[in-house]
């Protein structure tokens, strides 16, 4: 009897660190997305999608920043053709390797296959080999927390220098000159980084190195490489560092900085800043050249552009399939639903979700490429 | 058999003896002791097999890795595999498991110990109870939650217990804080702390409550105080078991990976103060690299788990070691 009721406190406590637990898991997690995946995409025009004689399941794996956008098409797509799209988002090296050893069905990275993998696909791709489509755009914004401060300009030399620890004060006369009758104050700059290897971080460096190379001393690649500075795990994470942080700045996807978090504004070159919005990402994009050859379309970005609006710290994500010899039974799935979100309204469904569309004659190529996949 | 020994009239030789107490040793053999004997030594062997064949399979993998290694795999600060040639070492990460460890410690032997002493021998009944559910508890929650915990309600309240070290012990070097976020090896072995707290009070308790009660109430009835009983009486009979305990604890923090990595900012830089932002461990870089890591990337992060591995066995070889020089102590000779 009197274990019993021992046992019934100790389930009470149990229950009680169980739900505790749940509280807490549910702050952490940004659920980013899914208010505007919800509000208005989805009155988009489902009819509008081909199906062909897609069915059956799809796998899919690969680049966590492309997520909330597959997870949007796929709630349009599945509706509309009945194919349940199961795509994981643990990351692109993780998605790549998945799709050489046949796997998934398509993946997604969000940097263009190296030549060692593309020469891995062709185990998968019976006569074919792996291809870069293309598909998503995305800026990569740079959040600042200083208070006072709400609109705030930078350029690539001062930027770099910040993430480099070569400028440590907010009043620092270089960042003083680039906004004038800002009342920046005398607080000492947390530059906030990425912990883990990113995709994110590949496209940022990308960027300081192609705009500043005398202040960014270093070869660029998924891992952060400048001593110093403070990190944290995911774009998520970033956000909530700088949110929490007086002086923080770090970068993160554009979907994450919002509710208190403002953007940098570049000093590209052009007549004005440039703000970190959808708009001018795909501006960016257009600027970008086809680097890849035959079907594939990789894309090789201009980060040094001075075009007007146009926001030079851009990522774009591809998805990865094989031209030939895609898997008989998943060919007509993945090609369907490729169709789609290369699509005009798949593309629409981008904006929605802070994502940049990929500019008219780039994604006219992608649909070209895509009706070739066999 | 057996009869025919003992009724042999001339004395025995020696190694007649032996061979008769090794028979006697062993007892009778019926089919069930042979199944059992086999049982258990078949259990043994797997055991060692299986430890031979991961000591292998990481040793394997590792050595591709360190092969292809451009930098020192030992002196490196840097944990770079993307690079052509990669380029990575071990260096930060040892150093930040060692000093989140060593801080975890220093915090919770001392409370744990006394824990285990108030409820063994200070707390009413009715209270020592509830509160040994809780400590069980505490041992039960995810150690996500404690990362989630630590880095939602312990970072932001860290300020200032910092500012209070910077102004009384900045001059040491070690306690001097640049007003960087709190996300540093001092919270998380403040953390740790907390999550090995429950396994060495349980333990400790346990080992407490075995001290032989006629040597405590003796001590008593010769005039000493209950502080004086559990100086000369528990805590020497106890000693060693709290140090099994520790090492339990240690054992855990050395390994800790979802906590850490979510209260800790990682860089790969090693700091002299505890105070300011950076540094690593083995297991958090595991956890933050491994999904993103190329081939060569998951080997070099095997690598690392291989020093993280002869770490804790060194670790584990010093605490028996210590415990054996202690055996007069130990509860098998009380």
């Amino acid at each position: 009897m009197k274990l019993q009721r021992k046992n019934r406190r100790a389930l009470a406590f149990g229950a009680l660190a169980v739900s505790g637990a749940l509280a807490l898991t549910a702050c952490g997690s940004d659920d980013t997305g899914d208010g505007g995946g919800s509000g208005a995409s989805s009155t988009a025009n489902a009819s509008s999608v081909k199906c062909d004689d897609a069915k059956g399941q799809l796998l899919a794996d690969g680049s966590s920043a492309q997520k909330n956008a597959i997870d949007a098409w796929v709630k349009q797509f599945t509706q509309a053709c009945g194919v349940q799209i199961n795509y994981k988002g643990s990351g692109s090296g993780a998605g790549i390797t998945a799709f050489t050893n046949g796997q998934v069905a398509f993946a997604g990275s969000d940097s263009a296959l190296k030549p060692e993998e593309v020469t891995a696909s062709k185990k998968v791709c019976s006569g074919g080999q792996a291809i870069d489509l293309p598909m998503v755009g995305g800026p990569i914004a740079i959040g600042y927390n200083v208070p006072g401060v709400d609109k705030l300009t930078l350029d690539a030399p001062t930027l770099a220098k910040i993430f480099n620890n070569k400028i440590s004060k907010w009043n620092d006369p270089a960042i003083a000159k680039l906004n004038a009758g800002a009342k920046l104050p005398d607080l000492k700059i947390q530059a906030f980084h990425r912990s883990e290897d990113s995709g994110t971080t590949d496209n940022f460096t990308k960027y300081l190195i192609a705009t500043a190379k005398s202040d960014w001393p270093y070869s660029g690649g998924k891992a952060w490489q400048a001593a110093g500075g403070q990190s944290a795990s995911g774009s998520s994470g970033i956000a909530q560092q700088v949110k929490q942080t007086s002086g923080a700045i770090g970068y993160m996807e554009l979907s994450y900085a919002k509710d208190g978090i403002n953007p940098v504004s570049i000093d590209t070159g052009a007549s004005a800043p440039v703000e970190a919005s959808v708009e001018n990402a795909t501006k960016a994009i257009a600027d970008a050249k086809v680097v890849g050859t035959g079907s594939d379309l990789a894309l090789q970005l201009n980060y040094a552009t001075k075009a007007e609006g146009a926001y030079p710290i851009t990522l774009v994500t591809y998805e990865i399939a094989c031209d030939k010899g895609n898997k008989a039974d998943t060919l007509a799935a993945t090609k369907a639903f490729l169709r789609y979100i290369a699509s005009e309204d798949g593309q629409k469904v981008l904006a929605d979700n802070d994502y940049a569309p990929i500019p008219d004659d780039i994604i006219a190529k992608v649909r070209t490429t895509i009706e070739g996949l066999s | 058999m057996d009869t025919t020994q003992i009724t042999d009239a001339s004395p025995p030789t020696p190694q007649q003896t032996e061979a008769e107490l090794k028979r006697a040793a062993r007892g009778a053999t019926r089919p069930g002791d042979r199944i059992f004997l086999g049982l258990s030594r078949g259990s043994g062997i797997l055991l060692l097999a299986i430890m031979a064949a991961i000591a292998v399979f990481l040793t394997y993998r590792a050595s591709i890795a360190i092969g292809k290694d451009d930098g020192n795999f030992l002196t490196t600060f840097e944990w770079n595999t993307g690079l052509i040639p990669p380029k990575f070492g071990i260096a930060v990460l040892a150093f930040g498991t060692i000093v989140s460890s060593i801080i975890a410690m220093v915090i919770a032997v001392p409370i744990a110990v006394a824990i285990a002493l108030f409820l063994t021998h200070y707390a009413p009944r009715r209270l020592s109870g509830p509160i040994a559910y809780v400590i069980d508890l505490l041992a039960a929650v995810p150690s996500i939650v404690y990362g989630l915990w630590g880095a939602l309600i312990l970072v932001p309240h860290m300020n200032g217990l910092y500012g209070w070290l910077d102004d009384y012990l900045g001059w040491t070097g070690i306690f001097e804080w640049q007003g960087g976020a709190p996300r540093s090896m001092l919270t998380v072995g403040i953390l740790l702390a907390i999550m090995i707290l429950p396994i060495i009070t349980n333990v400790s308790r346990e080992v407490f409550r075995q001290a032989p009660q006629m040597i405590e109430e003796a001590a008593l009835a010769l005039g000493a105080t209950r502080w004086e009983v559990i100086r000369m009486a528990v805590i020497p009979f106890g000693r060693s078991g709290v140090i099994s305990a520790s090492m339990l604890g240690l054992g855990r923090a050395l390994g800790e990976t979802m906590a850490v990595a979510t209260v800790l900012s990682p860089t790969f830089t090693i700091q002299a103060s505890l105070l300011d932002p950076g540094g690593g461990t083995f297991a958090q870089n595991i956890a933050s690299k491994f999904s993103e890591a190329s081939d060569l990337g998951r080997d070099a992060l095997i690598a690392s788990g291989l020093v993280l591995f002869v770490i804790t066995l060194l670790v584990n070889g010093a605490a028996r070691m210590i415990i054996a020089r202690r055996k007069e102590y130990s509860g098998a000779n009380a």
